[in-house]
């Protein structure tokens, strides 16, 4: 029923499609750079800094701010909130693309990109925490791939095979939740091995546990942030259950990253207290420590909170902007900023802008991938045939 | 039996792999346990 | 009883877990790791170190690297803060310490539970018997994990290489040491400042000239200990960190650091779907019960309504 007007009705010459066409292009070029001049002609990777922006970004905020797959499908399906059943399948598509986008990163930032495949099928270094999260995330991005299909059969019309897939939804649930734990909270253990040289006020045995948190609160956001743009330009693809549930789920989303917040500034302060790390909070590491902790942690939660209280979606939807750059924040922490921080500062790391440049290509590609899907699959509204599934 | 640990890594390099092998078994036991439990209360 | 034996044994060997018998066993029952018994190792006395760079120029040779920028006769460069390169296996730098112009030769120290070997998802780095730590560059990736993981910051990348970059580090001449030949920096060292042996034997040659020499040197084997120890062994004239050396490393072996987390996954894998199927029927249990019961309202109701409506036309039949 709403297969056709996006392409009818409009012209292709948007501010929109000429900028994203923009970045398509200037990404295909340092794209060609890369697998052309090596890794040194486009990035300011070093031997004392040998992870970037691609990792520190596309890696471990890609992959948390895809966790709105898991976060979302498991309230629903397991914890039974069915009244936020409209939200599973844009965060799972989510999800989905977040994954995808990561392993495509993957490939410029690896030396030998063909060689991914490596660990599983010509020797596995089990004792690697990395080995864990690369089967974690090339099984979970498989499990995603099912979860989204119904929609992409239904679109197809391929009936048998989505009515099959329907039937794993418990069964995809637990695992997706079970590989999430293990490979979010992984992508923290990384830098366990690294106790010289990651800043004390960041390192502690609690790197995962803090990962997993983050990558809930993350997920939730997430779906609130994506649900909000949604709404404002796809807004024609929403149908009534989806649109009636929108404020429930915002309000309801909101209400438990406030909580799972509030947990998490707890853990942290346990950890520094475990760590005994407070001497560290007078010097410029510290102070910069407190921004993340009440800047990005206290204060999302506090006016996630607010916003609950008051039913001000407004500050709600804002609110989820803090707590996605509150992510962002941390992991560039942990990966970039107060990593080598023993390093003087003329050997210290800043990314090149040609490697800034793939990072926002791939976002874009992702965008685009998004609204190419939403524009066609049945992702904001349910198929026809399925009206009563649920 | 004549072979030996000398090295942590050697010994967690062993008990991992085992954990991994395992745990392809111990996913797919579970859930047709699980079947089993179930099975009756839903007819 | 020989048959379900056997049927057991088959089971088990279905499973592909015969491993877990027929495997090693541990050396200790204490879990508790001495590393390879007769290893070999180097011992580096910056006492005796003139900081003549012929090390640096014999690695080059032996090792087949590019041709450095500038020569090794070059001197001047020592003051510089080099480290370790994609194509420098080793380096020597000068320090002014308390006791006038120090040296200090860096190059992998080999340790005794290598943090790259932990690191590396294709298990490219190994352990040998004879004690050097090397590395298979037909199975890396590149993923530079294992630069991540070092603590010594040894590995380095050819990141300029397209097609096949390598992780580059000193092996320990391993190639020359299994043919009886000597490393090629310590065969070349004019002073003796480094000296070549089973690493028990060189801790026993520095605990030696230690306590003849109580006031010329630090009381510390830099690598006897250091994160669990390293087959490359220092003995220092002045405190180690004036030479650049970290002394805040440690002695927990980097296998062990991430040994907790990766423990917690097969508890994840064991206990998360019993707890989330757990919630999931409790869930079910209690919509099931909540349907019924409003079933049952709507019944209750429904019956209360035709009473009354029985009752009433009741009273208007009398």
């Amino acid at each position: 029923m709403y297969e056709n007007d996006s392409t009818d009705e409009k012209s292709w010459i948007t501010p929109f499609n000429v900028v994203a066409g923009l970045i398509v292009v200037i990404g295909l070029v340092i794209t060609i750079l890369r697998f052309t001049g090596g890794l040194a002609t486009v990035t300011n990777l070093s031997d004392y800094n040998p992870w970037g922006i691609w990792i520190g970004f596309d890696l471990l905020v890609g992959v948390a701010l895809a966790a709105g797959g898991y976060v979302t499908s498991a309230a629903v399906y397991i914890f039974g909130m069915k009244r936020y059943h409209s939200a599973v399948r844009p965060a799972i598509l989510t999800g989905f693309l977040g994954y995808a986008l990561v392993v495509l990163a993957l490939h410029y930032d690896v030396g030998r990109p063909w060689r991914l495949p490596y660990p599983f099928i010509v020797q596995q270094g089990t004792t690697s925490v990395l080995f864990e999260v690369a089967a974690c995330v090339a099984l979970y991005l498989a499990v995603l791939f099912i979860e989204f299909s119904p929609a992409a059969m239904e679109w197809l019309g391929i009936k048998r095979a989505r009515n099959l897939v329907d039937k794993l939804t418990l069964l995809l649930t637990i695992l997706g939740v079970v590989l999430s734990t293990m490979h979010q909270s992984s992508l923290g253990a990384l830098f366990l091995i690294a106790p010289s040289k990651l800043h004390p006020l960041w390192y502690s045995p609690f790197l995962p546990i803090y990962f997993f948190i983050t990558s809930i609160i993350a997920g939730l956001s997430m779906v609130i942030l994506e649900s909000t743009l949604s709404y404002r330009y796809l807004k024609h693809k929403m149908d009534e259950v989806y649109l009636k549930e929108k404020n429930d789920v915002t309000l309801g989303f909101g209400k438990a990253a406030s909580f799972v917040l509030a947990g998490y500034f707890i853990i942290k302060f346990f950890g520094l207290s475990s760590g005994n790390d407070w001497r560290y909070l007078g010097t410029g590491y510290g102070i910069w420590y407190l921004v993340e902790l009440f800047g990005f942690v206290a204060l999302p939660c506090v006016l996630y909170a607010v916003g609950v209280r008051e039913k001000n979606l407004v500050l709600i939807k804002w609110t989820s902007v803090l707590a996605v750059l509150g992510i962002v924040v941390n992991r560039f922490n942990v990966c970039l900023i107060a990593f080598n921080w023993h390093l003087p500062s003329s050997e210290r790391y800043v990314p090149h802008w040609l490697e800034i440049g793939i990072s926002i290509f791939i976002v874009t590609l992702g965008i685009l991938a998004f609204r190419f899907i939403v524009t066609r699959m049945p992702i904001l509204y349910t198929h026809t045939d399925y009206k009563d599934s649920h | 039996m004549d072979n030996v640990f000398y090295t942590l890594h050697d010994f967690f390099f062993h008990t991992e792999s085992i954990t991994y092998l395992l745990i392809v078994p111990v996913l797919v036991g579970i859930t047709l346990f699980w079947k089993f439990l179930a099975e009756k209360e839903d007819e | 009883m020989s048959i379900s034996r056997r049927k057991f044994l088959g089971w088990v060997g279905a499973a592909g877990l015969s491993t877990v018998w027929s495997g090693p066993a541990s050396a200790a029952t204490t879990k508790h790791f001495e590393g390879y018994p007769d290893s070999l190792g180097v011992l580096f006395d910056n006492l005796l170190c003139i900081g003549c760079r012929t090390c640096e120029e014999a690695c080059n040779k032996v090792n087949e690297l590019p041709p450095p920028e500038q020569s090794f006769k070059d001197l001047s460069v020592l003051d510089q803060k080099r480290r370790t390169t994609a194509k420098t296996y080793t380096i020597v730098n000068r320090y002014n310490s308390s006791k006038g112009p120090m040296f200090r030769k860096i190059q992998c120290n080999h340790c005794l539970e290598p943090a790259c070997a932990s690191a590396c998802f294709v298990s490219a780095f190994k352990k040998t018997k004879e004690g050097a730590v090397t590395y298979d560059a037909s199975v890396c990736v590149g993923c530079r994990y294992c630069m991540i993981a070092c603590p010594f910051e040894i590995p380095a990348y050819e990141y300029d290489k397209v097609l096949e970059p390598r992780i580059m580090k000193c092996t320990m001449c391993y190639p020359r040491v299994i043919k009886g030949l000597l490393p090629g920096c310590v065969e070349i060292c004019p002073t003796e400042a480094l000296s070549f042996g089973k690493r028990k034997d060189l801790i026993r040659m520095a605990r030696d000239r230690i306590h003849r020499y109580p006031d010329r040197y630090v009381d510390h084997i830099y690598g006897e200990h250091e994160m669990g120890g390293t087959n490359w062994l220092y003995l220092s004239g002045v405190p180690y960190t004036e030479v650049d050396m970290r002394e805040d490393l440690g002695v927990t072996p980097a296998s062990e650091l991430t040994a907790g987390a990766l423990s917690s996954v097969p508890m994840i894998v064991g206990l998360w779907p019993v707890l989330l199927t757990g919630i999931y029927a409790i869930n079910k249990r209690s919509d099931k019960i909540a349907k019924h019961e409003r079933e049952l309202a709507v019944d209750q109701a429904e019956k209360a309504a035709s009473e009354e409506a029985a009752k009433s036309k009741a009273k208007e039949d009398s």
